[in-house]
């Protein structure tokens, strides 16, 4: 990072590099590194003690193991059908093709909230989907998953689509000469080039899941210990005016969420050292 | 394995990109498909791959009509212009690739796969690369891996398309004299697909010249060189210059040249176009034969065994490129500026139908 820093200063062409990597920094610090320090700042008021009370506390670590549980299942899940979705989307053609790729785009576009109330309709016990299953959905864990893979989703297809469209069929072709069959020539030769986006696009969805709010408070049903998802406890907090008790939560999930976000990108590192040099 | 292709037929939309195309290919030959770009060479190749499906007509190997097995049941190693090497995996496993996808009934022992592997690395002198991955080599090399990877399988048919085209100029010319050196070796049928005559002339056993999806000529370099059946593949196997003149009396008219032309064509009194090699113009100072038209020399490049001269005639307002050898060019110590007297020494004369230059 830093001899790349040098060089571009050193041996750059294009003009304007102190302007723009200024302005970076600036904009960077306002939006988002000044709001995050006041996390810390609001936190500073609790003793250790106290801190490590709030946080610990029984019914906020099950809301930990709920959130970070549902946000993963729901992102491995995105991971499986958004690859199947960009697949479909770039190498077949069929009516309405370009309607499907507006409709996954939808989980951006729509309010969250709006999001959950219509989950919570269909998956409801005496809802359309919800009443043809034995067992509850909506108000559990499960619904839980539903509305975070929902949200999730776009972020998948949306990473893989680009890399599949510019992957070269040459390779398939070579694989496929070489007298592999379709499974072996997707397992060894696509596959191996997706996972980089499938990886991106996994982080993304897991991080966006942590955080959700909206979509997911209607369906979770909200019972404490078992349906209650970390942001709703830092939203309970806010309105108790606890502000350091929610902010200590709150610094909980930036600090998991960032060490996750670095394990991908040191995965991803490690992966792309190998073969681009 | 020979290989029969009995009148195929393609069309990709509206645009026939082969037009009944028939040809025979005897086993252990190296064929070159030559042609422009939009010729239908590139697609007649990918044909007999199995990677492209044809419209009508058939394709036999050894005489079995192969044309409904697709691409990996064929036996056959392809060669791609850009390598399409798989740029996650090493030298090694690019090459092991045909090995190891194969069913476990038919795959060789690891061990067996390594030791293929390095014989074939060694072969494409890259016994030392095979821990790179491609990325980490240069385009010749990338090109030698593909062509050891294509080389794994044992293929029956080698088919290569536009093999060296990425390629600079200098590697070009090695990995050609390569390719020929290793087919004396393995004698596998292979096709290979240019659109450099030069790159035809030097390497194949035959040249296949195709043209607006149908083939104009098959035959050796030496006789679509100089036997050209169609002003076509005159203009497209190396340089030419045009006397566009007119049959009269069976003599060719063109400006004050008149010149001998073939009996066949002696009834005719049309239009008519002579095509002369540059190296077949003969150039004197004095107008001492029969047909001696006058021209003025323009330029001169004589660099290497071979002098180039740009001719301006003088009883028509054309442009004439002449190639004499160094002796001639000395012992007539000729300079730019100067004027002499041309005349063909062989002229090939096609009455135009709908063909123009």
């Amino acid at each position: 990072m830093t001899t790349t820093f040098f060089h571009k200063k050193r041996l750059t062409v294009l003009p304007g590099f102190k302007l723009s990597i200024g302005f970076t920094l600036l904009y960077l610090s306002i939006l988002i590194l000044l709001p995050l320090s006041m996390l810390f700042w609001n936190t500073m008021q609790l003793s250790w003690h106290d801190f490590i009370k709030i946080i610990s506390d029984s019914r906020v670590v099950a809301s930990y193991k709920l959130t970070f549980g549902t946000s993963f299942l729901a992102a491995i899940i995105n991971v499986f059908f958004g690859t199947i979705i960009a697949w479909v989307l770039v190498r077949y053609d069929f009516v309405g093709k370009k309607l499907m790729d507006g409709l996954v785009d939808l989980p951006f576009a729509l309010p969250t909230a709006v999001a959950g109330i219509a989950l919570t309709a269909l998956y409801a016990p005496n809802g359309w989907i919800g009443n043809l299953f034995p067992f509850k959905i909506a108000f559990t864990p499960i619904g839980i998953i539903i509305a975070l893979t929902f949200i999730g989703l776009p972020f998948v297809v949306r990473t893989v689509q680009p890399v599949l469209q510019n992957f070269s069929t040459e390779s398939e072709e070579a694989s496929a000469s070489l007298g592999a069959n379709r499974w072996k020539t997707f397992i060894k030769v696509i596959f191996p080039e997706l996972i980089p986006a499938i990886l991106t696009g996994f982080t993304l969805a897991f991080s966006r899941a942590l955080g959700e709010y909206g979509s997911v408070v209607f369906i979770a049903g909200n019972m404490p210990m078992k349906t209650e998802i970390t942001p709703l406890l830092i939203m309970t907090k806010l309105e108790q005016y606890d502000y350091p008790g929610a902010t200590a939560i709150a610094i909980v999930l930036l600090i998991s969420s960032f060490m996750i976000l670095l394990i991908m990108n040191i995965i991803q590192w490690l992966a792309n050292r190998k073969y681009s040099v | 394995m020979s290989i029969t292709i009995q009148n195929i037929k393609k069309k990709f939309g509206n645009f026939q990109a082969l037009d009944d195309i028939s040809l025979n290919i005897e086993t252990g030959e190296l064929i070159a498909l030559l042609g422009p770009s939009g010729s239908g060479k590139t697609s007649l190749l990918r044909i007999i791959a199995g990677l492209e499906n044809l419209d009508e007509g058939a394709i036999l190997f050894d005489g079995e009509n192969i044309t409904e097995i697709n691409a990996k049941e064929r036996n056959i190693g392809f060669v791609f212009q850009h390598y399409a090497l798989f740029k996650h995996m090493t030298v090694f496993e690019n090459v092991a690739y045909g090995l190891k996808v194969r069913p476990r009934k038919t795959r060789p022992s690891k061990k067996e796969i390594a030791d293929k592997v390095h014989t074939l690395l060694s072969l494409v002198k890259l016994e030392h690369f095979a821990d790179r991955y491609p990325s980490q080599l240069s385009g010749g090399q990338r090109q030698r891996v593909a062509l050891a990877r294509a080389l794994a399988v044992e293929p029956k048919v080698l088919l290569l398309d536009e093999p060296f085209g990425a390629l600079d100029a200098k590697v070009r010319k090695d990995l050609r004299r390569w390719l020929r050196k290793m087919h004396n070796e393995f004698h596998v049928t292979s096709i290979f697909v240019t659109h450099d005559q030069e790159e035809a002339l030097d390497v194949a056993d035959r040249i296949v010249v195709m043209n607006k999806g149908k083939i104009e000529q098959v035959g050796t370099p030496e006789d679509v060189y100089d036997h050209p059946n169609s002003p076509f593949v005159y203009d497209f196997l190396g340089n030419v210059n045009l006397f566009k003149g007119r049959l009269k009396n069976g003599q060719l008219v063109h400006g004050s040249y008149t010149g001998p032309i073939d009996e066949t064509l002696a009834k005719h009194d049309t239009e008519a176009i002579g095509y002369v090699r540059p190296h077949d113009i003969q150039i004197e100072r004095t107008a001492n034969l029969e047909g001696m038209v006058p021209a003025k020399i323009i330029f001169i490049h004589a660099i290497g065994p071979i002098v180039q001269i740009e001719l301006h005639r003088q009883d028509i307002d054309e442009y004439l490129e002449a190639e004499i050898s160094k002796e001639l060019f000395h012992s007539l110590k000729l300079q730019r500026g100067e004027q002499v007297y041309i005349r063909p020494k062989q002229l090939k004369v096609f009455i135009p139908d709908d063909f123009s230059i």
